[in-house]
C-alpha cells in the first residue's frame, strides 16, 4: 500500500468534495423545503465565476491590491448570484406554487437552459482564463506536493461555511422558520411564519454558497465558459441525492464520498471509468438506502 | 403517503440524473470535431502514349451537395492549372490538357459509377476523390484500369496503408500522421523511454491516442506507463494527474482539445511536476495560450505546416482571385498540389504510362504550394503534412526539421 499516494488521492477527492458539497447545499436546501429540483442551480454558480471575473479583472485595472479584489470581487459574486437565485426562484417558481410538482421542474430546466444561453450571447462562447485570487504563500510549501495553497483555502473555506450555515439554521430566527417550513409549510403560515420570505431566503442563502464555490474552484482551474454549471451542477445534484436530498448535513457528506470515490476510482483502477463509479456508487445508495445516506424521512429536513 | 410520493420523486430524480449523464456525455463534446473531408483527384494515366492526342486530366469529388465545399476548390484548383500550362507551355509533355469532372456527392455508390464513367472516357489522370469513403471505392476501379488517382483530401489511413492501392497518392498527411509525428518527435528528438497516453474519450482524441499508443508499443524504445481516457468537461484533473505522477512518465500525449489539455497542464505544474507535455492539433489553438498563461510555456503540440511564406502558394492564392475573386476553399492548396505533382510525373517520365508515372512520382521531387514533395511506397506525400511547434514567449512557434 502506497500510503503517499492514497494520501494524495484523499486530498483530491476532499477538494473535489467540497466544492462538490458546497454546491450540494443549495439543491437540498431548496428540495428541503418546496420539494423542487433546482436544476438552474448550477447556472447560478456559473453566473458566480464570470461575476467574479469581470468584478476582478475591473479591480485590477483600477489597481486595487490583491487580497481587497479577493474579497471584493466575491462579496460581488455572491451578491450578484444571490440576486439571480432571488429573481429565478419569483419569476420561474413562484407562480407555480400551486401547480403540480413536475411544472416547476420544466420550469427550472427551462431556466437552466435560458441562463446558459444568456451567457452564451451577453459575454462569449469561448473558455475565458481566471486568474487564481488567492495567493500563493511561502507558508504551505512543505505540503505543495499533496495541496497546493488554493486547495487548503478551498476545503478551509468550504468547511468554515458550512459550520456557520449549520449554526445558522439551528439558532437563527430565519433558520427556525426555515425549519418549519420544511416540517409543515402550511402548520408554518398558521403560527405566522412569512413563508414567502422564507422560501426567498432559501434562494438567496443556496446562490450565494453556489457562488463562493465557484470563485473557489474557477481560481484553482484557471478557466470557465458558459458550459461549465452543467456538468459541476449534475454532479453536486448527485451528491445531494446521495447525501439524501432535503438533509444539510447529507449534502456534505454526499459531497465527500462523491469526490472521494471519483479520485480513488480513477486513480486505482481508470478515469475512464470515472462517471461509472460516481453513479454505480449513486445507484447502489439508492437500491439500499432509498432516502440517501442521511435522508432519513423522520430526520430534519431543511 | 408522505414517503410514497417522495420515493416517486427520488425515482423521477434518478431518471433524470441518467438521462442528464447521457445528454453530458453525448452532447457537449467539443464543436471543433476534425471532419475529415476529403477530396479526390482522379488523373488517368493511358497505358499507349499518345503524342498527338490531348492528354485528359480528370477531377472527380463532391461537385454538389453538402460537402460541395470541399470538392469545388480541387476543380478549382485544376481550372487554373490547365489553363496555365496550355497557355505557357502548349501543354504538358507536348500534349493539350484537357479537363473532365465528374461527380460523386462523396457518396461511395456515386463514386463508382463516376470512375466507371472516366474510365469509359478514357482519361489519363484522375485528381480525386475527395471523401475517404467515395476514394475507397473508386479506387478498386482505377486500379483495375491501370489509372492514378491522386487525393487531395482523402485522409484514413487504410488507403496508402493497406497496400491494396498502388495506384493512389495523395498530398494530405493521413489521420495518423499526427500520432506518428509526436511519437517519432518524443523518442527521436526528446529521447524518452516512459510515456503516458491520455485522451479525451472523443473519436479525435480516442484515435490519435490509440495510434500513439501502437507506434510507441511498436518502436520497442519507449513504455507506455499509462493509457487513459478523461471525461471531458471536467471540474478536475487532479487524480489523473496523481496518476501520471506516480507512473514515473516523463511525457504525457494527449489526445483532445485544449480545454483539457490546459486544466490538466496547470494542475500538473501546480504541483511542481515539469512532466513534458506534447499534444494535437486541438491543443495547437491560441486559446490554449490564452488560458493556460505562463503555464502553458514548453508544451508542444503539432499542427499543419505553415505554408503561409511559400511563394507557391502565395501565387496559388493570388491566382485563385484573379480567376474567382474570392479566397480559396477547403483542401485548394493540396489539389493543387497533386495537380503540379502530375504533370511534373508525366513531364519528367514523358508518358502517361503507370509505371512510368507512378515512378516518376515516387522519385521525382516537385516544388509545390506544400513544399518540396515526393511519394514515398505506399503514396504518402513526404514533406507534407504536420509540424511539431512549442510555446515559447506565449506564442507557438514552429520547430525545424
Amino acid at each position: 500500500m502506497d500510503w503517499g499516494y492514497f494520501k494524495e488521492l484523499l486530498m483530491g477527492g476532499v477538494v473535489k468534495g467540497s466544492i462538490y458539497a458546497l454546491i450540494a447545499l443549495g439543491y437540498t436546501m431548496v428540495y428541503g423545503i418546496i420539494e423542487l429540483i433546482n436544476f438552474a442551480h448550477g447556472e447560478i454558480y456559473m453566473i458566480g465565476a464570470f461575476t467574479a471575473l469581470i468584478a476582478a479583472g475591473v479591480l485590477t485595472v483600477a489597481g486595487f491590491p490583491a487580497w481587497s479584489i479577493l474579497i471584493l470581487a466575491s462579496a460581488a459574486a455572491v451578491v450578484w448570484s444571490a440576486s439571480y437565485g432571488y429573481t429565478v426562484e419569483k419569476i420561474a417558481y413562484r407562480p407555480l406554487r400551486g401547480a403540480p410538482r413536475l411544472s416547476p421542474l420544466i420550469s427550472a430546466l427551462g431556466m437552466s437552459i435560458f441562463l446558459q444561453n444568456y451567457v452564451l450571447l451577453a459575454q462569449t462562447s469561448n473558455f475565458m482564463p481566471f486568474k487564481n485570487l488567492f495567493p500563493e504563500e511561502g507558508f504551505l510549501e512543505n505540503i505543495s506536493e499533496v495541496l497546493s495553497a488554493t486547495e487548503v483555502i478551498i476545503i478551509f473555506t468550504s468547511a468554515v461555511v458550512m459550520i456557520l450555515l449549520s449554526l445558522f439554521i439551528k439558532y437563527s430566527t430565519t433558520g427556525k422558520a426555515m425549519r418549519a417550513t420544511a416540517q409543515d409549510r402550511n402548520m408554518a403560515m398558521l403560527v405566522g411564519v412569512n413563508v414567502d420570505k422564507v422560501i426567498s431566503a432559501t434562494f438567496i442563502i443556496g446562490s450565494s454558497l453556489a457562488a463562493v464555490g465557484a470563485v473557489l474552484i474557477a481560481s484553482n482551474m484557471g478557466q470557465i465558459n458558459f458550459f461549465i454549471g452543467f456538468i459541476v451542477g449534475l454532479k453536486a445534484f448527485t451528491a445531494a441525492v446521495l447525501g439524501g436530498i432535503g438533509s444539510i448535513p447529507g449534502a456534505m457528506l454526499g459531497g465527500l464520498v462523491l469526490g472521494c470515490t471519483e479520485s480513488f476510482g480513477t486513480g486505482y483502477v481508470s478515469s475512464d471509468y470515472e462517471d461509472v463509479f460516481a453513479f454505480t456508487l449513486l445507484v447502489l445508495i439508492l437500491i439500499f438506502r432509498p432516502a440517501g445516506l442521511l435522508g432519513k424521512s423522520d430526520i430534519q429536513k431543511v | 403517503m408522505k414517503t410514497g410520493s417522495r420515493r416517486m420523486v427520488k425515482g423521477v430524480a434518478l431518471i433524470a440524473i441518467i438521462c442528464l449523464a447521457a445528454f453530458g456525455m453525448f452532447g457537449c463534446g467539443q464543436g471543433e470535431e476534425k471532419v475529415v473531408e476529403k477530396e479526390v483527384i482522379k488523373e488517368v494515366v493511358k497505358e499507349v502514349p499518345r503524342a498527338l492526342e490531348p492528354l485528359k486530366l480528370a477531377v472527380a469529388g463532391a461537385h454538389t451537395g453538402d460537402l460541395a465545399s470541399y470538392g469545388i476548390p480541387s476543380v478549382r484548383a485544376a481550372e487554373i492549372l490547365v489553363e496555365h500550362v496550355n497557355a505557357t507551355q502548349g501543354g504538358v509533355g507536348g500534349r493539350k490538357v484537357i479537363l473532365v469532372t465528374e461527380d460523386d456527392a462523396c457518396k461511395p455508390e456515386m463514386a463508382t459509377n463516376a470512375a466507371t464513367k472516366l474510365v469509359g472516357e478514357d482519361v489519363d489522370l484522375v485528381v480525386g476523390h475527395i471523401c475517404s469513403g467515395a476514394t475507397k471505392a473508386a479506387l478498386g476501379i482505377y486500379k483495375d484500369s491501370g489509372i492514378i488517382a491522386i487525393s487531395p483530401s482523402a485522409t484514413n489511413p487504410d488507403l496508402t496503408q493497406s497496400g491494396d492501392y498502388p495506384n493512389f497518392f495523395r498530398t494530405i498527411a493521413s489521420d495518423d500522421a499526427q500520432a506518428r509525428l509526436e511519437v517519432d518527435f518524443a523518442l527521436d528528438t526528446l529521447g524518452l523511454t516512459k510515456i503516458a497516453v491520455l485522451h479525451d474519450k472523443g473519436d479525435y482524441g480516442k484515435g490519435l491516442a490509440e495510434f500513439a499508443k501502437k507506434f510507441l508499443e511498436e518502436s520497442g524504445k519507449a513504455e507506455v506507463v499509462l493509457y487513459e481516457g478523461i471525461t471531458p468537461g471536467g471540474m478536475d484533473y487532479s487524480a489523473v494527474v496523481q496518476k501520471i505522477n506516480r507512473s514515473g512518465a516523463q511525457a504525457v500525449i494527449f489526445g483532445g482539445y485544449h480545454p483539457e489539455a490546459s486544466k490538466i497542464v496547470m494542475q500538473m505544474r501546480k504541483k511542481d511536476m515539469d512532466t513534458i507535455f506534447i499534444s494535437d492539433d486541438g491543443v495547437k489553438d491560441d486559446t490554449f495560450i490564452k488560458v493556460a498563461g505562463d503555464y502553458a510555456e514548453g508544451v508542444y503540440a503539432t499542427g499543419p505546416k505553415d505554408t503561409s511564406k511559400n511563394p507557391l502558394a502565395i501565387e496559388a492564392d493570388k491566382l485563385h482571385k484573379e480567376k474567382y475573386g474570392e479566397d480559396y476553399g477547403a483542401f485548394y492548396l493540396n489539389a493543387y498540389s497533386a495537380v503540379l505533382a502530375l504533370f511534373n510525373a508525366v513531364d519528367k517520365s514523358g508518358s502517361t504510362d503507370y509505371e512510368a508515372v507512378s515512378n516518376a512520382l515516387r522519385n521525382e521531387y516537385v516544388a509545390t504550394p506544400l513544399g518540396i514533395i515526393k511519394f514515398d511506397d505506399r503514396g504518402d506525400a513526404i514533406g507534407v503534412g504536420f509540424s511539431v511547434y512549442q510555446v515559447q514567449n506565449g506564442k507557438y512557434v514552429e520547430l525545424e526539421g
